[in-house]
């Protein structure tokens, strides 16, 4: 894997793959000292057009926990605020000579072109509306520890699926990994002919029953204004997700940040049943592994330390030799 | 492909009760042992070894094992899909101030040793770190001397030692083979 723009690039085994390595550096979380020397040397360049928390925060640190060495590019206050243009500013970054270029724009596409631009492994930590593949990673991530594995589960995605980049990662990766998806949400927030990705499309709740996990999308107030829905509270009393509608069986997620009292009620949020806080704890596992993929198993560097040819720690071979070939 | 057998099951068997008792014998205070493992056939022998070494001195000795996939010093020096499979390591004990005794199947270059003791630092500050290892094959790249030896292998670089144990490989044995084009 070069770089990290769509879920579309990756097949379910690799999917998988990833999930296992995220596994193994939920462990080295557990432990006194949560940093492991893997990525030592290496730069990664956190370049952020627009505002985000969990997803900044979260490859930041797991930047760090792999000793990587982190620049981090906020477009407020950058040169970006004086009107940089994008292949500017990643000429200028590429200058450190960094491994990994991980980028949020507002436009579809940008990260494909900063993988054009640079020599850097480019990660795709959401471009406009179109994909956000880390955050459909975690999910995946997520709802696997709980259910083991999503074959055959139902997943309902709810709310603004025409804006929302994460509603088409997640519909790429659920159905990889062979849940059943239906969108629902009012006609004008769901795309038309998106059941081309293989889901199913409602428009009420009134099937809700029939999911096991309930995925609700941002309702994102700055769309508003362009009347996609009537008002706020009138959304709210066909879509959102509350207390009456979820049943006691049902998982509920949400990418964040919630919009309390719209997509979701308050009492739900706080329930058991939800997965919030659970999925920003795997974000940050899951984009360890991300970036120990795309860097730690490619010829990043050109020679081993010590110049020698062999591979240098022995490793476990299908049939059982003890030191490298 | 020619694979000559050096130790059989027997061998391996009688090995690693030599080796437990090596252990006792270097270590008159069992109570500060700890076993740790080095994944994945290093782990399995450090659990006969705990077992064997519960019998001897009748304590039940802390063990754990680590995965050194994360402290490579080949880190992205190898083709895609090169990497070994990611195992999590498991040190749920305090090993701070204890005797660590590493346990590994072979002994090469030394590379996976000093990857391993960077692991264990990463959880606590033993006392000391002695390494048991079934095989030494020579060659070493860096300074390591293993404390206890299952048997000495002198073999040509490029010659493979492979270990098969019960646990994974159905068998106990240790053989040399020649090298194959594009090793298995």
């Amino acid at each position: 894997m070069r770089h990290l723009l769509a879920i579309d690039q990756l097949t379910r085994e690799e999917i998988e793959a990833i999930l296992d390595r995220a596994e193994s550096f939920a462990e080295v979380g557990r432990r006194d000292i949560k940093k492991v020397p893997t990525l030592r040397g290496r730069t990664i360049v956190s370049l952020f057009y627009e505002s985000s928390t969990r997803t900044s925060s979260s490859f930041e640190l797991a930047a760090k926990r792999l000793s990587a060495d982190l620049v981090s590019v906020k477009s407020a206050g950058s040169s970006v605020d004086k009107g940089e243009s994008l292949k500017d500013t990643v000429a200028t970054l590429s200058a450190y000579d960094p491994a990994a270029i991980v980028i949020r724009h507002p436009h579809a596409g940008a990260a494909q072109l900063v993988a054009q631009w640079s020599e850097a492994a480019v990660v795709n930590a959401g471009d406009g509306k179109h994909e956000h593949p880390s955050q459909a990673l975690l999910d995946v991530y997520t709802l696997r520890r709980r259910l083991d594995s999503l074959e055959g589960k139902r997943i309902w995605i709810v709310g603004d699926v025409l804006h929302s980049r994460v509603a088409r990662s997640n519909l790429t990766a659920f159905r990889k990994m062979g849940a059943e998806v239906t969108v629902c949400g009012p006609p004008t927030l769901i795309p038309r002919g998106i059941e081309a990705l293989g889901c199913d499309v409602a428009h009420s709740l009134d099937r809700l029953e029939e999911a096991d996990v309930v995925y609700a999308l941002r309702m994102q107030n700055e769309r508003m204004a362009e009347s996609f829905v009537p008002s706020i509270r009138e959304y709210a009393s066909h879509f959102q997700i509350d207390s009456r509608r979820l049943g006691p069986r049902q998982l509920l997620m949400h990418p964040g940040p919630v919009n309390r009292g719209v997509e979701l009620s308050g009492e739900v949020i706080d329930s058991p049943q939800s997965l919030m806080t659970e999925q920003v704890a795997s974000g940050l596992v899951v984009r360890m592994a991300i970036l120990y993929e795309l860097l730690a198993t490619t010829g990043n560097r050109s020679e081993p330390a010590s110049g020698s040819p062999q591979p240098v720690a022995d490793e476990p071979t299908p049939i059982g030799q003890g030191q490298p070939a | 492909m020619s694979e000559k057998v050096v130790l059989e099951r027997d061998d391996v068997r009688r090995t690693l009760q030599r080796i437990a008792h090596e252990i006792a014998e270097k270590n008159p205070d069992p109570e500060g042992l700890a076993i740790v493992g080095i994944h994945t056939r290093g782990a399995l022998l450090a659990r006969r070894l705990h077992t064997l070494l519960g019998e001897l001195t009748a304590v039940e000795l802390p063990i754990g094992d680590v995965d050194i996939s994360f402290y490579r010093d080949d880190v992205g020096a190898k083709a895609p899909g090169a990497q070994p499979v990611v195992h999590a390591s498991h040190i749920d004990f305090d090993l701070t101030g204890r005797t660590v005794v590493l346990v590994d199947d072979v002994l090469f270059t030394g590379r996976t040793v000093r990857a391993a003791i960077e692991a264990v630092f990463d959880y606590g500050r033993p006392q000391r770190v002695q390494l048991a290892v079934l095989c030494d094959r020579g060659h070493r790249e860096l300074p390591f001397r293993p404390d206890y030896v299952g048997k000495n292998l002198p073999t040509a670089r490029e010659e493979r030692v492979n270990v098969r144990l019960v646990e994974t490989d159905e068998v106990d044995e240790v053989t040399i083979s020649e090298p194959v084009e594009a090793a298995a």
